[in-house]
């Protein structure tokens, strides 16, 4: 007996895109936790990054400012980096985005068993189901991931400068700025897959009859 | 005698239920030769979607064999499988399955995708399909803009995507009203007959008798009998009479 080629990645990636495309509204619900999640992220390292560069311009008014806002500089301060509550607050966004994803992905798998059971009668292998979703998800990721990344910079540039102003133009850290807001996108991007991987597995692993007979 | 291009043999199924086991079929042992025209009759839970599904590749027997072209279903591997399911037979079911996200012309050309087939020649092809079921005109339409008829014929479209060897139908009419379930069988009819290919449908449907070469009455798990065309209309006669 025969077997089928594979399924060209052109193909999925367009079959996955048109799903998305489709149910637009609920991509929309299901990536908000991770544009926020990852708008949260990027703010506060912009606004770390930006307040590190005022630190290392050894500018006396800058650091004045900067002790004003809050931060605690002393003699032995290297560089200014996230606090401890800021760290803590990111992990629990994070973590609280990542179950959201789970969640969502599970519901969506469940209202396409029928789908899923379908697409298996019609000849796609486990992998064709578990890429398609992996796709999906990416996909979603992507672009929630460089909206919030966006957002999230924006906003720590204009807190810095309502806070700073024009001073930090001196200093502007183009390229820590810039590997902040990829960095934002790559853990988006990670979390976001980390999120469909159960649910993927699950809707992979699925026998065409018991998809068929759900949902009746 | 022909090509038999379905064979069962002594096929069981039963379903663990809690403590007790249900068993659904028991012991059915049946061969079906190319190009014909079989319903599969009986009433609601005998097990008609259960065999269809053994049939299908869909689901494994608890004991038996199922051949498909003297090939044993059980011996085959996961791509082997997807195979069978994509080129060797074509599926449609009571709720007409469409891929609610596609137009009708991408849920006729999904199959042709997962065989390999270009997207231009599949478009070609599938479109020519469309036309076959009457709805060239509705290609860009999504199954929720359709009626349960016309997703019904685009499931007959899909089903012969990659022009299989055998059309397997369980219930097709069972959500369609009279006409429409009519106009579905007439299809099925022509098509079984223009493209030579086999068609077994499972049905509690008695307008599908006027079409079939032969129908296997299912009664609790077991076969109740076997008839020709031209024995039918003898049965159909004491149908009525109930
Ligand atoms: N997966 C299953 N688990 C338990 N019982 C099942 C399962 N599938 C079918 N059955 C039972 O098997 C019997 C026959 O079902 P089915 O083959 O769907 O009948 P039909 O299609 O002729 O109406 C029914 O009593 C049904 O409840
Ligand atoms: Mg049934």
């Amino acid at each position: 007996m025969e077997r089928l080629p594979p399924l060209p990645l052109k193909k999925s990636l367009e079959i996955a895109f048109q799903s998305i495309r489709v149910r637009f509204f609920r991509s929309l619900v299901t990536t908000t936790s991770l544009v926020l999640a990852v708008a949260f992220l990027s703010y506060t390292q912009t606004w770390n990054d930006l307040a590190n560069s005022l630190f290392l311009s050894h500018n006396q008014a800058a650091i004045q400012k900067l002790i004003q806002t809050g931060f605690d500089i002393n003699e032995n301060t290297q560089a200014i980096g996230e606090s401890p509550k800021q760290q803590w607050l990111m992990t629990l966004a994070l973590l609280v985005c990542v179950v959201g994803i789970i969640n969502a992905q599970l519901m969506a798998v469940t209202e396409r068993f029928r789908e899923i059971g379908t697409m298996k009668c019609l000849g796609a292998l486990d992998r064709v189901v578990l890429l398609l979703f992996v796709l999906e998800a990416g996909m979603q990721g992507l672009a929630g991931s460089l909206a919030g990344a966006f957002l999230g910079s924006i906003a720590g540039l204009l807190q810095s400068f309502f806070t700073f102003g024009s001073l930090i133009w001196s200093t502007f850290p183009v390229v820590e700025l810039l590997q902040t807001a990829s960095q934002a996108v790559a853990i988006g991007c990670l979390l976001s897959l980390i999120g469909v991987l159960y649910p993927a597995l699950q809707a992979a692993r699925m026998q065409p009859v018991v998809a068929m007979r759900m949902e009746q | 005698m022909e090509h038999a291009i379905v064979r069962t043999t002594d096929v069981t199924k039963s379903f663990q239920l809690g403590d007790h086991t249900l068993e659904v079929l028991k012991g059915i042992s049946l061969t079906i030769s190319t190009g014909r025209y079989i319903s599969i009759m009986g009433p609601s839970g005998s097990g008609k979607s259960t065999l269809f599904n053994m049939i299908g590749g869909l689901d494994k027997p608890t004991s038996g064999k199922v051949f498909i072209d003297e090939v044993d279903v059980a011996q085959l591997d996961a791509y082997e499988l997807a195979w069978l399911r994509c080129r060797k037979i074509g599926y449609i079911f009571q709720t007409f399955n469409l891929i609610p996200v596609m137009t009708a012309l991408e849920n006729v050309t999904l199959p042709m995708t997962f065989a390999g087939t270009g997207s231009d020649e599949a478009n070609e092809r599938g479109m020519e399909l469309l036309k076959q079921v009457g709805l060239d005109q509705r290609y860009h339409h999504k199954p929720s803009e359709l009626s349960g008829g016309q997703q019904q014929r685009v499931a007959v479209a899909r089903a012969l995507a990659n022009t299989p060897a055998i059309i397997l139908a369980d219930e097709p009419t069972g959500n369609l009203d009279l006409t429409t379930g009519e106009e579905i069988i007439t299809l099925l009819k022509q098509m079984s007959i223009e493209r030579g290919v086999t068609v077994i449908s499972a049905t509690h449907d008695f307008k599908m008798l006027n079409v079939s070469d032969e129908v296997i009455w299912i009664r609790d798990g077991r076969i109740d009998k076997i008839e020709q065309r031209d024995e039918l209309n003898i049965s159909v006669g004491t149908i009525d009479e109930k």
